[in-house]
């Protein structure tokens, strides 16, 4: 599986790269096999409540298959962002397109909360990720099948509520996961899990990305975890993306190596000094 | 370790069948004491019979066919009056629920309506309907509605609206979003509303009864009090006392049934 995943890039993304992606300057050497993943541009991208204009301007590129984290402060407007590339808000100004026409089931959203439904069981819930699929006759096979991925198809027929909150959030990923999606928005999805709950669903979403080759956008406050998973790290400040850091270590990644903890600590002092500004 | 198992396990059989008796040590204890009163004339005949005396009168008016008539005269009053109360309030608080336009439209209506004691309109009742069956049954309606309207506005009002934005972002059509995300969502306050309308839906059936009919528990307790029967009285009394546990047990076993996902009932 492993051995797999090494084989060379398919030249239709290799193009997308090309293309596209310049700046980016991905040397990654490994890449997913299936690149089922969907280019990202946003061009002058911006979003209001009310008075307060919380995205002033956004312009990024995403090549195929990237995986992108995005930190800031709070109320910086990564989830705005966020919810903007997932269809949950509308645009005020600028543009977000995936390089061509996109079902609903090609986008997917995983949250801070698990969002199951506690009168599911689990093997329903996962259904549920199917969208409009839910009714065709191997709908309970792919749930199972995403079920199998994340490691829980024994707790297939269990109420939500009996499960630990790690467990909750990976029936979740594996809801968002069901319908193969091409895009995958994460909110804070780790946020409110433990320590070492946390390392070991960071984990379980990288191997699936790679697994799968989705396009991942990651919005986080916990910047060790951005350089742990990303590919390119933005940092929004102010409604805008002031720095777009590539991470280049090779994968896996060991957690806590010297090359992760520089990079954490270079982002950390954007962020901080950006505070001291204020 | 074994000794753990050797004590634990008899603990965990014995336990259910004493929670199944211990409920009726009480009533058993009280009817015990009160047939022991009775018997000594500590408590003369004539202000409350023995136990054994409702007993017989019960079983007389069973065998002549009066007891069952009356209970099922009740029942039906009771059934047909909740199920016409309860489906309207159902149905105003799931429009009021889901549609803005609708709640603006009759929410305040309703809510000045529902500070009116429905008792209080028993004479205006009699006076519209006389005391036919359709009085009891409008009474019974009216005072059920309000219950069952409030606890399904406000249980479709909390529904969690993170869980509606996941079935939005997962295609769920409208129906389906009602059906799988905001129904179940709503059952459990639903439920709260269903018993409460139960107990009223049998307070008003007394009350209506006792004042206006020909037939049914309340007619019968009446016309016991015009003959000095006071054990049919008695019998009455703790007839209405059964019904209701009875309903309230139906609607227990029908919450148990369908809010299995409950944390609350997957104790045992």
């Amino acid at each position: 599986m492993q051995t797999a995943l090494r084989t060379s890039l398919p030249e239709t993304e290799l193009a997308d790269r090309a293309n596209f992606a310049p700046q980016a300057r991905i040397v990654r050497e490994e890449r997913p096999v299936q690149t089922s993943g969907l280019p990202l541009s946003i061009r002058g991208l911006r979003k209001s409540f009310g008075d307060n204009e919380v995205l002033r301007g956004i312009d990024l590129h995403i090549p195929v298959g990237q995986f992108v984290a995005i930190v800031g402060k709070s109320g910086c407007g990564k989830s705005t962002l966020l919810r903007l590339v997932a269809g949950l808000e509308t645009i005020d100004a600028g543009s977000i397109g995936f390089g061509q026409d996109v079902q609903p089931e090609d986008i997917r959203v995983m949250f801070q909360e698990p969002r199951l439904l506690p009168w599911a069981r689990v093997l329903d819930n996962v259904e549920v990720g199917l969208g409009r699929d839910r009714a065709s006759s191997d709908a309970h096979a792919r749930a199972e099948k995403a079920l199998t991925e994340v490691g829980l198809v024994d707790k297939r027929d269990q109420w939500p509520s009996v499960l630990s909150g790690g467990q909750k959030q990976r029936v979740a990923l594996a809801r968002a996961l069901v319908s193969r999606p091409r895009v995958l928005a994460l909110d804070e999805p780790l946020g409110a899990l433990d320590a070492l709950t946390r390392i070991s669903m960071q984990r379980l979403l990288e191997r699936v990305w790679r697994d799968q080759g989705f396009t991942a956008i990651l919005v986080t406050h916990d910047v060790s975890e951005a350089v742990a998973l990303a590919d390119r790290v933005l940092v929004i400040e102010e409604g805008r993306i002031a720095h777009d850091v590539t991470v280049n270590a090779a994968r896996p990644r060991e957690r806590g190596s010297v090359e992760l903890a520089g990079l954490e600590g270079s982002i950390l002092s954007h962020l901080l000094s950006a505070d001291d500004r204020t | 370790m074994s000794l753990i198992d050797s004590v634990s396990l008899p603990r965990s059989f014995r336990l259910p069948r004493v929670d199944g008796l211990i409920q009726w040590i009480v009533p058993l204890a009280i009817i015990a004491i009160w047939q022991v009163a009775s018997v000594t004339g500590f408590v003369p005949t004539r202000v409350l019979p023995a136990p054994s005396d409702v007993v017989l009168a019960g079983w007389k008016l069973l065998l002549s066919g009066e007891l069952v008539r009356n209970i099922w005269v009740s029942f039906w009053r009771a059934s047909i009056g909740f199920l016409i109360g309860g489906g309207i309030g159902f149905a105003f608080g799931l429009a009021n629920g889901l549609s803005q336009l609708s709640a603006k439209l009759t929410d305040t209506t309703l809510q000045m309506v529902r500070n009116v004691p429905h008792l209080a309109l028993i004479p205006l009742v009699i006076l519209w309907f006389g005391i036919d069956e359709s009085a009891k049954l409008f009474l019974v309606a009216l005072g059920v509605f309000f219950p069952i309207y409030l606890n399904t506005l406000h249980g479709i009002r909390t529904v969690d609206p993170q869980l509606i934005e996941m079935g939005r972002i997962y295609g769920m059509s409208d129906g389906e979003l009602f059906r799988r995300v905001i129904f179940p969502g709503a059952l459990p306050s639903i439920f709260v509303g269903i018993r409460f309308a139960l107990g009223i839906m049998w307070l008003t059936l007394i009350v209506a009864e006792t004042i206006a009919a020909s037939s049914g528990l309340g007619y019968m307790a009446m016309q016991a009090r015009e003959f000095m029967l006071i054990d049919v009285v008695v019998l009455s009394i703790l007839i209405y006392a059964l019904l209701g546990k009875l309903a309230d047990s139906a609607s227990r076993v029908l919450e148990r049934l369908t809010l299995s996902w409950h944390p609350a009932f997957q104790k045992r």
